[in-house]
């Protein structure tokens, strides 16, 4: 895009050029640059900080509850039951009871908070004109603002993981990871099943993220777009809880989220990980398509 | 216009216009025509006016040449760049200001423009603290850098936008109703500012509701009505249109009429004496000399009090060409 050059003074002839404004930067150092300060710019910003927070103290006070009562072996009745019965045994279990809590609709609302403002935002402070008379370039900054929702999603799913993590060690005991199949692995062998699990509910978010993007395309109103979010999630999983509505289940966006529990089998089931993981990318390639094909053809009326 | 050899096909590409358009138009998705086939030619170097009432039109079309908003028919050029497929290649020659001033309120002024100026892929990271330090100079707003954007008063706001236009070194600059919300002291301060860039050497193009506001400091103006473009040249010569009128001040204002329209001047009228004011007889002098019609009068034994050529003002012109207020189509 950069490369058509015109004759007339000040155009660029492409990168690394001096002009008298300075060096032209490459396109990938400007994106970068882009990319950081949106970056620095959604993770710092007040309200951002305070749902990581939020995030953080979540793990804390389901160990700190789940330490204070005494293990009920047959309790419960949700998708990740199977794992209270480990914790008592090893602190670890602390992350997938807490990722599979904050999974329901704490991580998923944090994404939507960041995924519904990014273009909606803007568009309601009326800095997207601005951006885009920069010109930031319309599919350059659509661009950006994914990356950094799903840069947040996974600071999100890390801090999860991390904090519970932290809190499992200090209020259980922590050894071997006797795995939902029976077989014990090493604490090593555990941790590296725990990093892919967070990387899952990750990507799982990164999809989520891109339904957001594309929602938030269609509004100025970054509130509601966060709200429509919410409702797709929710209603993914009231839908996926009924019973009668079984066939639809797979193609919904929330169905897959849990499948992380393949992981903690021996050996791992990978058919339900790849479902999953294919269902995630569907989503992402399919929502990001119509952000794209919205944002590059809509008037900029804000 | 045709270029026969090399040199010259540069000198044309850098002497394209500015801004140009023809049969520019967007309707709306409700059938509304909000900008009506207009045919702009902005030339380079040139201070551009757009006049016309609110709701005229003025900001769809600053829209669309900024890649904004889609025209529905019609094409739009800056600086010989087709827009809105050369937006990525062109804009950041552009500086504008586009409906008022944004920013984010949680953030302080120089970290806004630090902001805008990451977007930018042609800008050098290098040198942007000094970029910024040198538009909030040059908007006068140094010593609010550091302040949050959401305690800017209104003609802070509005110059820190000023200021995003001029990041870099500028050949265009769009300004939207710079003036918009500003005391006068404020409107002075932007008047200035937009002599200085023009003076430069960067073309402005201003748009406003405010004709007085234009007429100081443009060479050019574009006048819009209800979509349509309804003038577009240089100043002097929208002076030029207004017709002039004669005006003869005598006790025998029928008199006086009859002999204006006997030397073929159109539009004779006659106004009766009212208090301290003579009785009066007008009509447009067209290509008569004045001369002549002042001697023809007294010849006719017209006792001539007091005669007058007198052209419209540019306020005039301007509501002949917009029509009165509060009478927005649309």
């Amino acid at each position: 895009m950069s490369a058509a050059s015109t004759p007339a003074a000040g155009a660029p002839a492409g990168p690394g050029v001096v002009t008298e404004a300075g060096r032209i930067p490459s396109p990938v150092r400007a994106f970068g640059r882009l990319f950081g300060a949106e970056l620095r710019l959604v993770l710092l910003r007040r309200r951002n900080l305070l749902l990581l927070a939020v995030t953080a103290v979540f793990p804390l006070i389901i160990g700190i509850a789940l330490r204070l009562s005494a293990p009920r072996p047959q309790g419960g009745n949700g998708a990740g039951v199977a794992f209270f019965n480990q914790l008592s045994g090893n602190g670890v279990f602390l992350t997938f009871i807490a990722l599979s809590t904050l999974l329901i609709l704490v991580l998923p609302v944090v994404v939507a908070v960041v995924a519904g403002d990014s273009v909606a935002g803007e568009a309601g402070y009326g800095t997207l004109r601005y951006l885009l008379a920069v010109p930031a370039g319309r599919t350059r900054l659509l661009a950006v603002k994914y990356g950094v929702i799903v840069t947040f999603g996974l600071c999100a799913t890390f801090i999860v993981s991390a904090v519970a993590l932290a809190a499992g060690a200090a209020l259980f005991p922590v050894g071997p990871v006797t795995l939902l199949s029976g077989t014990t692995v090493s604490l090593a062998a555990g941790l590296v099943r725990l990093l892919f699990v967070t990387l899952y509910v990750a990507v799982a978010m990164a999809a989520l993220g891109a339904v957001g993007l594309a929602i938030s395309t269609l509004t100025e109103h970054a509130i509601g777009a966060i709200a429509a979010i919410a409702i797709i999630v929710v209603t993914s999983e009231v839908v996926d809880s009924v019973p009668q509505l079984a066939a639809v289940g797979p193609y919904l966006p929330t169905h897959w989220w849990l499948s992380f529990d393949s992981l903690l089998r021996a050996p791992v089931d990978t058919s339900a990980l790849l479902h999953g993981l294919l269902s995630f990318a569907v989503y992402a390639l399919l929502f990001c398509s119509f952000a794209w094909a919205r944002f590059t053809s809509a008037d900029v009326t804000s | 216009m045709t270029a026969t050899t090399a040199p010259a096909a540069t000198d044309t590409a850098t002497a394209a216009p500015a801004i140009s358009s023809s049969g520019l138009t967007k309707r709306f998705r409700g059938g509304q025509v909000a900008v009506d086939h207009i045919d702009l030619a902005v030339p380079q170097g040139s201070v551009y006016g757009f006049l016309g009432p609110n709701g005229s039109g003025k900001t769809t079309t600053i829209r669309m040449l900024l890649g904004l908003a889609f025209p529905t028919t019609g094409s739009a050029a800056l600086l010989g760049v087709a827009m809105p497929d050369g937006a990525t290649r062109v804009l950041h020659r552009v500086g504008s200001l586009v409906e008022g001033p944004a920013f984010y309120p949680f953030l302080t002024g120089a970290d806004n423009l630090a902001r805008y100026d990451a977007a930018d892929r042609t800008a050098d990271p290098a040198t942007a603290r000094a970029r910024i330090q040198a538009a909030l100079d040059r908007v006068g707003l140094l010593a609010a850098a550091k302040k949050r954007y959401r305690n800017y008063s209104l003609g802070m706001k509005q110059r820190l936008a000023i200021a995003s236009g001029l990041l870099r070194p500028r050949e265009l600059i769009i300004l939207d109703e710079p003036t918009n919300g500003l005391d006068p002291q404020g409107t002075r301060e932007v008047r200035a500012l937009i002599r200085q860039i023009a003076a430069d050497g960067t073309t402005v193009f201003v748009s406003s509701h405010l004709l007085a506001e234009v007429e100081q400091i443009c060479t050019h103006v574009g006048v819009m009505r209800t979509g349509a473009l309804v003038f577009q040249g240089p100043l002097p010569e929208l002076r030029r249109t207004g017709a002039a009128r004669v005006t003869v001040q005598t006790a025998d204002p029928e008199a006086a009429a009859k002999v204006l329209t006997a030397l073929g001047l159109a539009d004779a009228q006659v106004t009766a004496a009212e208090g301290a004011t003579a009785a009066e007889a007008a009509a447009i002098l067209g290509d008569a000399s004045p001369e002549k019609v002042c001697a023809e009068l007294v010849q006719a034994g017209i006792g001539v009090r007091g005669f007058a050529v007198t052209a419209p003002s540019l306020e005039d012109l301007f509501v002949g060409l917009t029509g009165e207020g509060f009478d927005v189509s649309g």
